[in-house]
């Protein structure tokens, strides 16, 4: 293998402000088509743009948590093209200088250890409508709700060899904005699109012409796409050819990209200075509040997490992972906070699973955090035994009703009464004389036996704690 | 009565020797009468126009104090968009547009109590100095109905000139409010870039463009401009500090004692009409006479600044013309056999050729390989140009020049050239490309056609601008003669 | 300087026929040969000049201002349906 893969990406990410970025429109997802629309994101005559502080905020935050400079002063520009979904013929966007650049984040890779991708740039734009073509015959249907939406284009340096490098760094980029919380970066909805930059070149060669992969809307088609392209690269170049700068489209259906250079021939920007609106500046007091503000990122939870809560560092990774899972865990602790470790342990272990074969994602669980809390405050109180727990749990998961309920509903109130254990010990012993006779002439391992057998009497009800006392106190009596 | 200024007919309302509704009637009378010959308004709404009338009437009669511009009638370009009634910008491109939305002007005009009579012609899209490329048809200038009445806002300027309304509203991109009101021979004001808010005027470039009045006589537009001016959220370039101006106050001077006044040599050069040329002298001697003292200055880069604004102007309305496109409002090609047939059609159809032009001209200079070359150094000419402003006015408290190189030419003269048509602005463009207010009035005539003298003032200082004006006005007699067939 | 009238046409999405790209191509080469005179002009160290004034942008609260208005937009549009616009075939 003499061939090195090199990848840059471009993220679109909706900033998830109330409003648009320029007009005073929703940017509520799902609504009927048109309805969120305004003179101005419309682009109707003499209408102008006035920007959303929430964007400008949300995108400082971003940048500040890629430990990139925040320019005090950026620009606005025009980026002119004709397209139905593009009422003004012109993208405002940010050209020559961005608000953000010069960050980077830090990948795992293969192997352990953690690599480096540098990010350039991010700025801020807003988005365009959609045009629909499905079912039509002759015409396209435009929707401007989306159109004004605030985006923050996110643009990586060439730094990543291999699509795994690109899903991994695509996955960080993803999780970092969903604990920033300023973006829903919800792909489905295309909160969270991508763009890839795909070139191949012989080890030590110059960089080669790249490919702009669009239209990437999910991790598994983002490896896919790359993966194809990086094929069809070098088997062009093998064959003596050379690949062509253009803009190539994945079909996720069939797994292949077609070019869309017909379309590229055409472009040139033309992008110039946006008159109606002056420089954006901010001042450094105004990003060090930003900075102060900045919620827990990933790596910082995980530490307090074992820090605070002396969780195993596999549990705190797990549980770490995204914004909603750790903020179950915190609300677990606050309803039970006598043992956080404990419940770390029935969140990772006994919930997730649960969620997991039920279709469940931790934010619709049909158990709430403070529900679990109450199952764990029962276990502690010895009202039930773990054991018995996780059967209560399987009926919250089907009933969605509450521990206590169904703790008293199916009786399984732990027996923790000692007039009634021995009376359960002692029909234990009588019914096995043969047994206590081989235990009591040395055969110690027949205690466990004994315990078995006590705990099957009372369904498992018995607090096994206290069976254990009584037993080796009646057992050597 | 017609020729009155804005400020007798207020006295006179306020007296109540007439209402609202007196004047709308005669006003409107007026248009009916001379409007065919002279088309300087393009859209009119008897009804409506009687409608606010009574209802300004109705407001006096309920209230104490009545609003600022109560009961006057007032004409507005076909550039700002009103709910009521159509809006055009004169293009065949937003035929069927009304606007859902007044512009911010027309709202502050609408709650000081003025009734709004019209929309008048102009050049399509504010694009000509002459109101010929209006796809409603030329305008005629009523001095002369040969002539042209000078542009963009010609409509407005003839109009006013006319006495078919007190006063009117222009907007001024390269000298459309001051060359218009020059050649017909009235006051118009171009305030500093960002005194008035631009949200609800159709662009045509962004950076250049300003609203203002155009009326018969200084404190007219001192009235108007007090009321359109102010911060506006809605607009991101109306400047959120700008220095207040006691408007009217400003108007009270009556000499010119210790004014310095600027002459700058590049605007008193060979090519120009050598009548309008002597005009201006003549005025600025009786600016001495006041008490002014004139100071010959330089402003260097004047000769680049007609080149730099056909580059940065048509680049910005290139971008913002093509919203025009046949999909949301507005003007769409019958049958279209594809988007991009859409898109060619509907534009080539509702657009007339000097859109074209400026439109094409425009996506040249901003096209790959060409913006460093002509944008970027454009953009750069026109720092220089503001400098040059910025380093007179350390010398002098007022620039005075001609406002137009000649008088209003004859319709058809200068269509078909659309070069000698750009040199036509000469004189207004630089103020447009630095930002500053200036301001033209009456101060003469050159074989019974009007010359106009233009004041330029730093930033903000439009105060000056009208008191140096008010204290000519007051001194002369130009500002009072009518055109005779219109008397 | 010859300005390639077509290429900027289709730039600019105006039909030019013929006729107008005989008549145009003169008249922008002639306005373009009058720019040229810009080249003469020294600006080494000139800064480009974007906005009048150096002001900075207000910026606007994050409060959703404004209703579902589509019936009276969409009343001035050439085509919708089902509140959507309507335009021929886009083909990517």
């Amino acid at each position: 293998m003499s061939w090195e893969v090199v990848i840059g990406l471009e993220v679109h990410t909706q900033i998830n402000s109330k409003t648009k970025a320029f007009c005073g429109c929703s940017t509520e997802f799902g609504a009927e088509p048109n309805s969120q629309t305004c003179p101005v994101c419309l682009g109707m005559p003499g209408q102008l743009p006035v920007l959303n502080n929430e964007a400008v905020q949300k995108t400082i935050l971003t940048g500040l948590a890629i430990d990139a400079t925040i320019n005090l002063e950026s620009k606005f520009d025009r980026k002119n093209y004709f397209y139905p979904d593009l009422p003004k013929g012109y993208q405002i966007s940010q050209f020559t200088v961005p608000l953000v650049e010069h960050g980077h984040l830090d990948i795992p890779v293969e192997g352990g250890g953690e690599k480096r991708i540098g990010i350039t740039r991010i700025h801020m734009e807003e988005d365009a409508g959609k045009s629909m073509h499905e079912g039509l015959d002759s015409v396209s249907h435009i929707d401007l709700n989306r159109s004004g939406v605030p985006l923050m284009e996110i643009v990586s340096e060439p730094d990543m060899r291999s699509a795994d490098e690109a899903v991994a760094y695509l996955k960080q980029l993803h999780q970092l904005i969903r604990f920033l919380d300023v973006s829903g970066a919800d792909m489905e909805k295309g909160q969270f699109r991508c763009d890839a930059n795909v070139s191949v070149r012989r080890f030590g060669a110059p960089l080669g012409t790249r490919a702009e992969l669009k239209n990437l809307n999910s991790f598994r088609f983002i490896k896919q796409a790359i993966d194809y392209e990086v094929v069809r690269q070098i088997e062009i170049i093998e064959d003596g050819g050379q690949v062509v700068q253009e803009t190539r489209l994945y079909d996720s259906v069939k797994g292949e990209s077609r070019s869309m250079r017909s379309k590229e021939e055409a472009h040139d920007y033309r992008y110039f200075p946006e008159p109606d609106l002056p420089a954006l500046r901010v001042t450094a007091e105004e990003v060090a509040a930003i900075k102060a503000g900045m919620p827990e990122l990933p790596s910082q939870l995980r530490q307090r997490f074992e820090r605070e809560y002396g969780l195993s560092s596999y549990d705190a990774d797990v549980l770490s992972q995204t914004l909603e899972l750790a903020r179950y865990l915190e609300d677990l602790i606050a309803a039970h906070p006598a043992n956080p470790k404990i419940a770390a342990n029935w969140l990772a272990n006994e919930l997730l699973g649960r969620l997991k074969e039920s279709g469940h994602e931790i934010v619709n669980s049909p158990v709430s955090a403070s529900a679990l809390g109450l199952l764990l405050d029962r276990i502690a109180d010895n009202t039930i035994s773990g054991k018995i727990a996780k059967d209560v749990l399987d009926e919250m998961m089907r009933c969605g009703q509450s521990a206590d309920t169904i703790i008293e509903a199916k009786g399984l109130k732990q027996v923790s009464d000692t007039g009634a254990i021995d009376a359960m010990i002692q029909t234990v012993l009588d019914a096995n004389p043969d047994s206590v006779a081989e235990f009591k002439s040395g055969k110690d391992r027949l205690f466990g036996f004994f315990v078995g057998q006590v705990m099957k009497a009372s369904r498992g009800q018995a607090n096994p704690a206290l069976v254990n006392e009584r037993l080796k106190l009646l057992l050597n009596s | 009565m017609p020729f009155s200024s804005l400020e007798t007919l207020k006295q006179r309302l306020d007296q109540r020797e007439v209402s609202a509704q007196d004047l709308a009637k005669l006003y409107l009378d007026r248009i009916d009468a001379h409007n065919t010959l002279l088309n300087a308004f393009v859209h009119i709404d008897h009804d409506h126009v009687m409608a606010q009338a009574k209802a300004s009437d109705d407001y006096r009669a309920a209230h104490d104090t009545p609003r600022p511009l109560e009961g006057l009638p007032i004409a507005v370009k076909d550039i700002f968009c009103t709910q009521d009634g159509p809006t055009r910008c004169c293009s065949k491109i937003l035929e069927g547009f009304d606007a859902p939305y007044d512009a911010h002007v027309i709202t502050r005009l609408k709650e000081a109590g003025a009734v709004l009579v019209g929309k008048t012609n102009m050049d399509e899209f504010a694009m000509g100095s002459s109101t010929e490329t209006s796809a409603f048809g030329p305008c005629r200038n009523p001095w002369d109905t040969d002539r042209i009445p000078g542009g963009s806002s010609g409509g407005s300027a003839a109009a006013v000139a006319a006495a078919l309304t007190p006063a009117a509203l222009g907007t001024d991109t390269g000298g459309s409010i001051r060359q218009p009101a020059a050649l017909c021979g009235l006051t118009g004001l171009k305030p500093t870039y960002g005194r008035i808010s631009r949200r609800g005027i159709i662009a045509f470039a962004s950076s250049l463009d300003q609203a203002g009045p155009m009326t018969s006589c200084v404190k007219d537009s001192a009235m108007l401009t007090a009321v359109m001016s102010g911060h506006d959220a809605g607009d991101s370039t109306s400047v959120m500090d700008a220095p207040t101006i006691d408007w009217l106050g400003a108007c009270d001077q009556r000499d010119m004692k210790g004014l310095r006044i600027g002459k700058p040599k590049e605007y008193f050069i060979e090519g120009m009409d050598a009548d309008v040329r002597a005009t201006i002298e003549n005025a600025l001697k009786q600016c001495e006479a006041l008490g002014a003292e004139i100071v010959d200055i330089s402003l260097p880069h004047t000769e680049s600044a007609v080149a730099a604004y056909y580059v940065i102007a048509p680049s910005e309305a290139s971008a913002n013309l093509s919203r025009y496109d046949g999909v949301r409002f507005g003007q769409r090609c019958d049958n279209p056999e594809d988007l991009n047939d859409l898109y060619m059609r509907s534009r080539d159809e509702g657009f007339g050729n000097e859109v074209k032009r400026r439109i094409l001209t425009g996506t040249f200079a901003l096209s790959s390989g060409y913006y460093d070359a002509y944008y970027i150094k454009a953009q750069r000419v026109r720092t220089l140009i503001r400098q040059d402003f910025l380093e007179a006015f350390e010398k002098v408290d007022l620039i005075a020049t001609p406002t137009s190189p000649i008088t209003a030419f004859a319709l058809g003269e200068k269509a078909d050239d659309p070069l000698t048509m750009y040199l036509s602005d000469i004189f207004t463009i630089a103020v447009n490309l630095a930002g500053l207010p200036a301001l033209s009035q009456p101060c003469g005539f050159v074989n019974g056609l009007p010359v106009g003298m233009q004041w330029i003032a730093p930033a903000w200082q439009e105060d000056c601008l009208l008191g140096a004006a008010s204290a000519y006005e007051s001194a002369t007699t130009w500002h009072q003669q009518h055109p005779e067939a219109f008397q | 300087m010859d300005i390639d009238v077509r290429k900027i046409a289709q730039l600019s999405r105006i039909r030019l026929t013929n006729h107008e790209a005989q008549e145009l191509g003169p008249q922008l080469n002639s306005i373009l040969g009058y720019i040229e005179q810009l080249q003469e002009v020294n600006t080494d160290g000139v800064a480009a000049m974007a906005h009048p004034h150096d002001s900075a942008m207000p910026l606007r609260s994050d409060i959703v201002t404004n209703s579902n208005r589509r019936d009276a937009l969409q009343a001035i549009a050439p085509q919708t349906e089902s509140g959507l616009y309507v335009v021929p075939k886009v083909i990517e």
